[in-house]
């Protein structure tokens, strides 16, 4: 395939596929027409049994009580100080069966802590990580796609709704209406043996031809994910921000008795914000990276970037910044720290991009 | 993409093309093919003086930052200002999309850097494109 490997997390992964164009061709192809992706670094923890709402109840912010069969959402594991384990993403696929999906870095620490904090429930935690390769198909051509390698009828599969169908001649695949672009798409789970990932792999990129597939790298996914304000472990969300730094208030079911960190979250919700996730746009010419520190006019360090770069479709240099709470009104200038210089950005309105709603 | 005989090469995939004390500079063929879809480039000022080995500018891809290191010693007389609204020409043709132009201070040190074969081979060695 001519993709560019990169290490990550100890994954051999593809950053992009140049032979296909590069970043920015893959990029705009998710947002024009369809891209895709293998993300089969991602894992997968499947709670089954009398008690597996409780325990998901117990153990992620969001309220799965709530999730139809066939349904997911987004939530996150929190620590006890009320800040992120991991974001996952929660499916419903049974009565009482839950599939947590979690990130690549955090697979072990995920499955330990999902495992030592749900013992004393009765249901059973299985870390099915290394069973599935995941595929993502993203972008608005993504149903036509994948419709035309499964019997499941997809147009009748609702945005974070599930379903399974034959892919690919395969039997009973996941396919989730899900995914990390901030776009239309499909997430499917197919058997992680390298033969039938592969061939699903080039069946997708076949069929998809007419479609102007490309085969999508780590590097187009990042800077989808930061047009659409999608937080990545690590960077926006970590062991030391909280869910109201993060402002993912509205996937924090604060009405749900118990959770893992509610109690700290209620005691930081009655105290003063520090620091917010704002969205920042180049003024002046540069790229604000991941790490680089903040300054008001004056001079003087405010907050940092968490992620920065070039927004191959909407052509500017955009950044995600946890900043004091004053600088949250769109318009209020920040100097960026480049290489020494004080570079001008100001606060926009986040996400910096919302896919346009269907006609 | 051929490597032009007529240059001079740096193992930080600089190119130099001299001609008496004036040369041009700019970044090789694979190191924009290693960068990626190129979006940024910052670069001294006309009158600035750089020093052999080290950065003069910097290049950014979609998905890194890089120095641009000196090949030679001397004084930057041009700067090619397409650059700034149109950095994507050293992707599509990194030996004509040169960066600055300058004065060199000493001709001769553009024998201590590689010839276009020399550089093939270590380029070769290094990635295998």
């Amino acid at each position: 395939m001519g993709a560019r490997m990169v290490d990550f997390n100890g994954w051999d992964m593809p950053v992009e596929y140049p032979s296909a164009g590069g970043i920015i061709a893959e990029h705009n192809a998710v947002r024009n027409g369809v891209g895709v992706f293998d993300v089969s670094h991602m894992g997968d923890i499947r709670l089954t049994g009398p008690q597996a709402l409780a325990a998901v109840e117990h153990i992620s912010m969001n309220d799965a009580a709530k999730l139809g069969i066939g349904q997911a959402q987004y939530s996150a594991l929190l620590y006890p100080q009320g800040t992120f384990v991991d974001d996952v993403i929660v499916h419903r696929l049974g009565e009482d069966d839950y599939l947590l999906v979690i990130n690549a870095g955090t697979r072990e620490k995920d499955f330990n802590w999902v495992r030592d904090n749900t013992r004393h429930f009765d249901c059973k935690v299985e870390n099915l990580s290394d069973d599935f390769t995941q595929i993502a198909i993203q972008g608005p051509r993504g149903v036509d796609l994948l419709q035309k390698l499964t019997d499941a009828n997809l147009s009748a599969v609702k945005f974070y709704w599930v379903t399974h169908g034959t892919v690919c001649g395969l039997k009973n695949i996941l396919i989730a209406r899900t995914g990390y672009t901030a776009e239309d798409g499909f997430e499917i789970y197919v058997p992680a043996d390298e033969a039938t990932s592969a061939r699903v792999w080039n069946e997708v990129l076949a069929v998809g031809k007419e479609f102007g597939v490309l085969p999508c790298g780590l590097g187009a996914r990042n800077t989808l994910r930061l047009e659409g304000k999608l937080p990545l472990y690590g960077h926006e969300i970590s062991d030391t921000i909280n869910v109201w730094e993060a402002g993912l208030d509205r996937f924090c079911k604060m009405e749900k008795p118990e959770f893992i960190g509610r109690e700290a979250l209620e005691k930081a919700r009655a105290g003063r914000l520090k620091r917010t996730l704002l969205g920042l746009e180049m003024v002046d010419r540069g790229i604000a990276r991941d790490g680089y520190k903040v300054r008001d006019t004056g001079g003087d360090e405010v907050g940092y970037v968490t992620s920065g770069s070039f927004a191959p479709y909407l052509k500017k240099n955009i950044a995600l910044a946890y900043l004091p709470p004053e600088f949250a009104a769109p318009g209020t200038e920040a100097k960026v720290e480049i290489r020494g210089q004080g570079v001008t950005a100001r606060v926009v309105p986040t996400p910096f991009y919302k896919r346009p709603k269907k006609a | 993409m051929p490597y032009p005989a007529d240059y001079k090469y740096t193992k930080e995939h600089e190119w130099i093309k001299a001609d008496g004390t004036s040369a041009t500079i700019g970044i090789t063929s694979y190191a924009q093919d290693s960068l990626g879809d190129i979006v940024f480039v910052e670069l001294p000022k006309v009158g600035s003086e750089i020093t052999a080995g080290k950065t003069f500018g910097t290049v950014e891809s979609v998905k890194a930052v890089s120095d641009l290191f000196a090949p030679a010693t001397g004084t930057v007389t041009e700067v090619n200002g397409d650059l700034a609204t149109a950095p994507e020409k050293i992707n599509k043709d990194a030996h004509s999309a040169w960066m600055i132009k300058m004065t060199l201070k000493n001709p001769g040190e553009l024998n201590g850097l590689l010839s276009a074969a020399d550089y093939e081979k270590f380029v070769a060695a290094e990635g295998g494109h």
